[in-house]
């Protein structure tokens, strides 16, 4: 290190000495919150802590509670994956098709772009309390419309079977926020491309499968990631609306990692969940990266 | 004789053909635009919903069948809303939050990015990756070592834990204009270099002024994102009287009697200031953004 600083130039050492100063607040806030979070993470979580004792050194007894015998990790785990598992192909799915509509060139579309976006930009405290009262079973929205036709609705967020489909349906409703990123994607592909092909006689739906798709797989490659990370983390909705109930059908694993942590102190086994948590975000994101080979078109 | 009576039908079927195009791309405009009025009046639902109820009589709430919109409508609820709810003390709150996090993104992000987007130096670009994958770090990890390291400095129930890391730069604003600043010509630095302008001369008289598209997506979303804040709130604070708007709503359930004409008008208004930048902000953003690949 100290030779390749010696066979620089000056020009070359005074640009180094500017890039580093320049860089300087990121790097001291790279140690502070990101280095040391997650070493000490990963040292409280071989502990039995409770904030006000130091921490007491168990090894991986944390590990060994939580994989054998700890029924809230199982049903806080059950309950975040089917939530991933429900609300994730419903938003990419979705998301695309509100896309293509989004995509005609029409007079006015700029409209509905900001409409599509709104329940994308506000918060999800706001969104749980205008959805606890949109899905009320008496006289919410949704419920009378379902009354006009004759259908006696669910109890949504107070029915165990509807309780975590009704937070995935409040998800679907930001769906416009994954909608522009895909615009983005749709805008650019090539317009001479679907004009080759429409002289080649393909229609409308071979252009969609040959074309829009194959040249949007890097958008969607990246909307995976990102919806996948987020669909993990979800928090407020159950804070705000369920509580985690009823009977636990929406304790989803971050919330049970809060209230782990910051109502009962158990510093140590709470950063065990983080870890946990951690580990599966990552081992996903890396699992979608390492096949993404295969499904993602990248030109060149 | 023969062939202008050929060309002429010619003409006229091709004027015929164009008519027909033309009707049939009108009637899929208006197929169009009928499932996108649909759709966006299906997903305006529930805000509609909440500002319907915001103005409602107590009776008229629980009505049944429900009224679409309130036959007189009372607009006296809001007062009432902030004359019972510490309304306007949560916003000034979120807006000091709000405020505090702008400067730090605009004061650190330009600085760090000059660095990556200007100067070679030995590992940048390690550097530059380490940066990019702290992106993917889901901000849970951090709670309880900084729960802790707050505690230890006296910074709990502070707003420091919510406004510090903002000054040592978001890691995605530092991408974000890394990549902007890499469009901005050389020549300019050159140019103002030969003038005897030194590196931070360059990048506070020059730089910075061209980066107003991406600086814009900085105020933006650190606005966004701070006033919705929510899980790092409610870790860090204590004091009811300090509580950003998204926490302070969250707590008017447990802490009131629910009435719900009053509550849906509080939430309409905390999502006002968000409504607004975002009205004001998208045609800026689009410059912002494009430089990372993704535009609106």
């Amino acid at each position: 290190m100290l030779s390749l600083w010696r066979n620089m130039t000056t020009q070359e050492r005074r640009d180094a000495k500017t890039g580093y100063l320049a860089l300087s607040p990121w790097m001291v806030g790279f140690v502070i919150f990101y280095a040391f979070p997650i070493l000490a993470t990963f040292y409280f979580s071989l502990t039995q802590w409770t904030l006000v004792d130091p921490p007491v050194w168990i090894g991986l007894d944390n590990y060994v509670r939580m994989f054998t015998r700890d029924p809230l990790f199982v049903s806080s785990l059950k309950a975040t994956t089917l939530f991933v598992a429900l609300s994730l192909p419903l938003k990419l799915v979705l998301g695309l098709m509100l896309a293509l509509l989004l995509n005609l060139k029409i007079p006015g579309m700029n409209i509905f772009r900001t409409v599509f976006f709104i329940p994308a930009v506000i918060s999800g405290v706001a969104v749980s309390l205008m959805w606890i009262w949109f899905l009320n079973p008496d006289t919410g929205v949704v419920n009378t419309l379902l009354h006009y036709v004759g259908v006696q609705g669910p109890y949504w967020f107070w029915d165990l079977n509807w309780a975590l489909p009704s937070v995935a349906i409040m998800s679907i409703w930001k769906v416009g926020g994954a909608a522009i990123i895909y615009l983005a994607g749709l805008q650019n592909i090539p317009a001479h491309l679907y004009e080759a092909a429409e002289i080649d006689g393909a229609g409308k739906w071979r252009r969609f499968w040959r074309i829009t798709l194959p040249l949007l797989t890097p958008t969607l490659f990246f909307q995976l990631i990102i919806e996948l990370i987020d669909a993990f983390k979800i928090f407020t909705e159950a804070f705000v609306i369920t509580k985690g109930g009823p009977l636990k059908a929406t304790y989803f694993f971050l919330y049970y990692f809060y209230e782990e942590a910051f109502r009962n102190f158990n510093m140590g086994y709470a950063s065990a969940l983080a870890l946990f948590l951690l580990v599966v975000i990552m081992g996903c994101t890396v699992f979608v990266y390492r096949t993404s080979g295969r499904w993602v078109y990248y030109e060149n | 004789m023969r062939i202008d009576d050929q060309a002429l039908s010619i003409q006229q079927q091709l004027r015929r053909s164009g008519a027909r195009r033309r009707r049939q791309r009108l009637v899929g405009h208006a197929l169009v635009y009928a499932v996108m009025i649909f759709l966006a009046l299906l997903f305006m639902l529930p805000i509609f919903w909440m500002a319907s109820t915001s103005l409602k009589l107590p009776r008229e709430i629980f009505a049944w069948p429900p009224e679409w919109i309130p036959s007189s409508p009372q607009w006296g609820n809001y007062a009432e809303a902030f004359g019972k709810y510490p309304l306007g003390r949560y916003m000034l709150n979120s807006a000091i939050l709000v405020a505090a996090n702008i400067i730090g993104g605009l004061i650190s992000v330009p600085i760090i990015a000059y660095g990556f987007a200007r100067f070679e130096f030995p590992f940048k670009h390690v550097l530059f990756l380490l940066m990019l994958s702290t992106m993917m770090v889901p901000g849970h990890i951090k709670l309880i070592p900084m729960f802790w390291l707050y505690q230890k400095l006296g910074l709990i129930d502070t707003y420091w834990p919510l406004i510090l890391p903002a000054y040592f730069g978001n890691p995605f604003f530092i991408f974000l204009m890394t990549q902007f600043m890499r469009t901005i010509p050389r020549e300019l630095d050159d140019a103002a270099r030969i003038d005897g302008a030194g590196a931070w001369g360059i990048l506070f008289r020059i730089i910075i002024p061209l980066c107003r598209p991406a600086l814009t997506v900085v105020v933006v979303f650190t606005f966004v994102w701070v006033w919705n804040d929510f899980l790092e709130p409610i870790i860090f604070l204590r004091d009811w009287d300090s509580y950003p708007i998204s926490v302070g709503l969250a707590f008017f359930q447990g802490r009131y009697s629910v009435e719900w004409h009053l509550f849906m008008g509080a939430t309409l208004v905390s999502i006002i200031p968000i409504l607004v930048v975002y009205f004001f902000a998208q045609k800026h953003l689009i410059g912002g953004l494009a430089s990372i690949g993704i535009k609106g």
